[in-house]
């Protein structure tokens, strides 16, 4: 990362507009802990509880439940979702599991992270982690990688006793995303995020978004990201400048030393 | 300097165009949400059963009228709520007359906070438990309005009145309503009752609670009603047809249809030259059904050539089962103005199984979800704009321009030679 601020301070030295742009690639997460964030779970992906990417959200729930989650992601970002169930005081043996889906609702691999883990039957809670792959900006219609857009969690325990079903468990979940940068930045992009119920809102021509008419309102703080900018234009723009420097120092060595200054301007 | 320039001018017209391509176009709305008041029944068991005192000391019924208090303060003003009893009045022994015995305590609509916990302090622990009646008349107590609507069952006691199995009763009044919610409390439950009432709750997609103390049941049933509170998108009713000529034509919104086990169900969607469709679906289990089971979304042409499917599969135990897909219209460039809308046919199969001994009507609940949006701008090149990055570029570029400098100056002293051999 240090390495991308010398070389934005060198893009801005060499004139191109970065600022406007910088802003959108890097969407900082609110620093309040739990002010605001939502007390609330959804139980299906109509009725999700939109949380903001660094928020920690809590549910209070049911075993047995289904928990449901809404986030917005933007491109170059490489989610982490976490989740921490506190169990009830008495309970079996008990398996819990997060799933993410995309805004098509198609489910999203997890690179890595406990997704699914038992909690024996004198654990106090599970801990679940699921990191996603990196969010491109475009991809081939074929292809189920994930898009800029909203993303679903999905919290639930997949084998309760019948002694366990309906013991109130305390749910808390909380995404962060490490920003990939350039490394990630590839050519197209879409004309509005996978945000499910987007086409009402882009035949209304309306910017204005409510629950209403969206199934998630939510976007990244700062917006989404235009989709242009990526280190890779001063990564680009540096290397020119190398190559126009070491062109004149390859120059340098070979002209020799140009009109000899013994003729005479006139010969 | 001169590369510099163009590679300025040409990132200026990329954003230009980018832009331009952004901008959304105007057209027709579909609105589908109205705005109504949600509504709750709360349907309350007072069976003999709950003069038990196992409740932080007091009976179940105490335990009950306190938390409905603390409710009936806490209503959200927005929220129409009503109170149906069952097992209230008759304390005998016929099966036939206990069976019926469901009465509305106070009627679904504004809520009058003082005559609501009037109507409750009458209360008084009495007779059967009928759990299927009072949800049909419950369900009936809400009909009307496009609101969200949810019934809160709280009972202590599986239901007394078999055969009518009150699982499927629940499943029935989600087939018939949009949006209904069946949410049920157990107080002390048995493991009899817990697997009738998350029965119950699944069937309908709402959530099993056991309460084993007052706080508990104030705490729950509060969550509920502002939950019924929450403004949500209404889903609009269609019927997909079992062939694509026949299917009903779809715009952008949120539908719900239902589909049994082993039918298929097709829908049409009329995309605009240069448009992408978008279109999730899922199906949800809301019965019993075998460990393994799939959904597959096929976007097929009017001729029948499959365009993009989406697929999903999976095992254990699920709410739903979703997927979707993309499919972006390429903007042709043809002479003579735009091309028609293309119209694309949707095809839903699911392979859940029922399991054994459970009804297969009516079908499971889809939800399908259509956009229809402006289509994406395509890449040319793996990279952004086919940029580079890196170490290597750097070292790349540096080595060209050097090489390019060494010819250059070669081929300037050789031209310097030249002239003076002249």
């Amino acid at each position: 990362m240090r390495i991308t601020g010398v070389l934005s301070a060198a893009a801005l030295m060499l004139g191109l507009t970065v600022t406007p742009a910088v802003a959108d690639s890097s969407p900082s997460p609110s620093a309040s802990e739990n002010g605001g964030a939502p007390t609330e779970a959804g139980t299906s992906f109509r009725t999700a509880t939109e949380i903001e990417q660094g928020q920690t959200a809590i549910a209070s729930a049911s075993t047995g439940d289904y928990l449901y989650w809404s986030f917005p992601a933007d491109a170059g970002q490489r989610p982490t979702v976490k989740a921490t169930v506190k169990l009830p005081d008495t309970h079996a043996a008990q398996t819990w599991q997060i799933d993410v889906y995309d805004g098509l609702r198609r489910r999203q691999a997890c690179q890595y992270g406990a997704q699914t883990r038992t909690a024996g039957a004198d654990a106090a809670s599970v801990d679940l982690t699921c990191v996603l792959r990196t969010v491109r900006a475009w991809s081939e219609p074929w292809a189920d990688d994930p898009l800029p857009g909203t993303y679903y969690i999905r919290l639930t325990v997949l084998d309760p006793p019948t002694s366990d079903l309906g013991l109130p468990v305390d749910a808390e979940v909380r995404v962060d995303s490490e920003d990939t940068g350039g490394a990630a930045a590839v050519d197209g992009s879409l004309a509005h995020p996978l945000v499910p119920g987007a086409g009402a809102i882009s035949q209304s021509g309306e910017d204005e978004y409510t629950k209403d008419q969206l199934l998630a309102s939510l976007e990244p703080s700062g917006g989404w990201a235009s989709g242009w900018w990526s280190d890779r234009w001063v990564w680009t723009a540096i290397g020119g400048a190398l190559a126009a420097l070491a062109g004149v120092g390859g120059y340098a060595l070979t002209r020799g030393a140009g009109r000899p200054s013994r003729v005479p301007p006139s010969a | 300097m001169i590369t510099r320039t163009r590679l300025a001018a040409g990132a200026c017209a990329l954003l230009a165009a980018l832009a331009a391509g952004m901008a959304f176009p105007a057209g027709a709305v579909a609105d589908e949400t109205g705005a109504t008041a949600p509504k709750v029944d709360l349907v309350l068991d007072v069976s003999g059963s709950m003069r038990a005192r196992d409740i932080d000391g007091q009976s179940r019924m105490a335990a009950a009228k306190q938390a409905f208090n603390e409710v009936l303060d806490a209503t959200p003003e927005e929220v129409q709520l009503g109170i149906r009893t069952l097992g209230a009045d008759y304390p005998g022994d016929d099966r036939r007359t206990g069976c019926k015995d469901t009465a509305q305590l106070y009627p679904v609509g504004p809520l009058d906070r003082t005559e609501a916990k009037a109507a409750v302090a009458t209360l008084a622990p009495t007779g059967w438990t009928p759990i299927g009646p009072a949800l049909l008349k419950a369900a009936d107590d809400l009909d009307g309005g496009e609101g969200s609507k949810r019934i809160v069952l709280i009972s202590d006691g599986e239901d007394t009145c078999a055969p009518l199995d009150p699982c499927e009763v629940a499943r029935e009044i989600a087939a018939k309503g949009i949006g209904l919610t069946i949410d049920t409390l157990g107080l002390v439950p048995n493991t009899k009752m817990r697997q009738q009432l998350s029965c119950i709750a699944e069937a309908t997609g709402g959530t099993f609670t056991s309460v084993e103390h007052t706080d508990e049941l104030a705490d729950k049933v509060n969550q509920l009603v502002d939950r019924a509170a929450d403004p949500v998108v209404t889903p609009v009713a269609t019927t997909g047809a079992d062939q694509c000529a026949k299917a009903p034509e779809l715009e952008s919104g949120l539908y719900t249809d239902r589909e049994e086990f082993g039918q298929q169900r097709w829908y049409r969607v009329d995309v605009p030259d240069g448009y992408e469709l978008r279109a999730s679906v899922s199906v949800s289990a809301d019965r019993a059904v075998n460990p393994s089971y799939g959904l597959l979304l096929r976007a097929v042409t009017e001729k029948g050539r499959e365009i993009v499917r989406g697929e999903a599969a999976g095992n254990g135990r699920t709410d739903v089962v979703s997927t979707g897909l993309r499919y972006p219209r390429a903007k042709l460039e043809s002479g003579d103005g735009a091309l028609p809308p293309e119209s694309v046919c949707l095809q839903v199969t699911h392979s859940f199984a029922p399991a054994g001994g459970v009804q297969t009507t009516p079908g499971l609940p889809l939800e399908l979800t259509i956009d229809v949006v402006g289509g994406p701008s395509e890449s040319g090149d793996v990279a952004s704009f086919g940029l580079g990055r890196g170490w290597w570029l750097l070292g790349a570029l540096i080595l060209t321009g050097f090489l390019a400098g060494l010819v250059w100056g070669w081929l300037s002293r050789w031209r310097v030679a030249v002239w003076r051999t002249n």
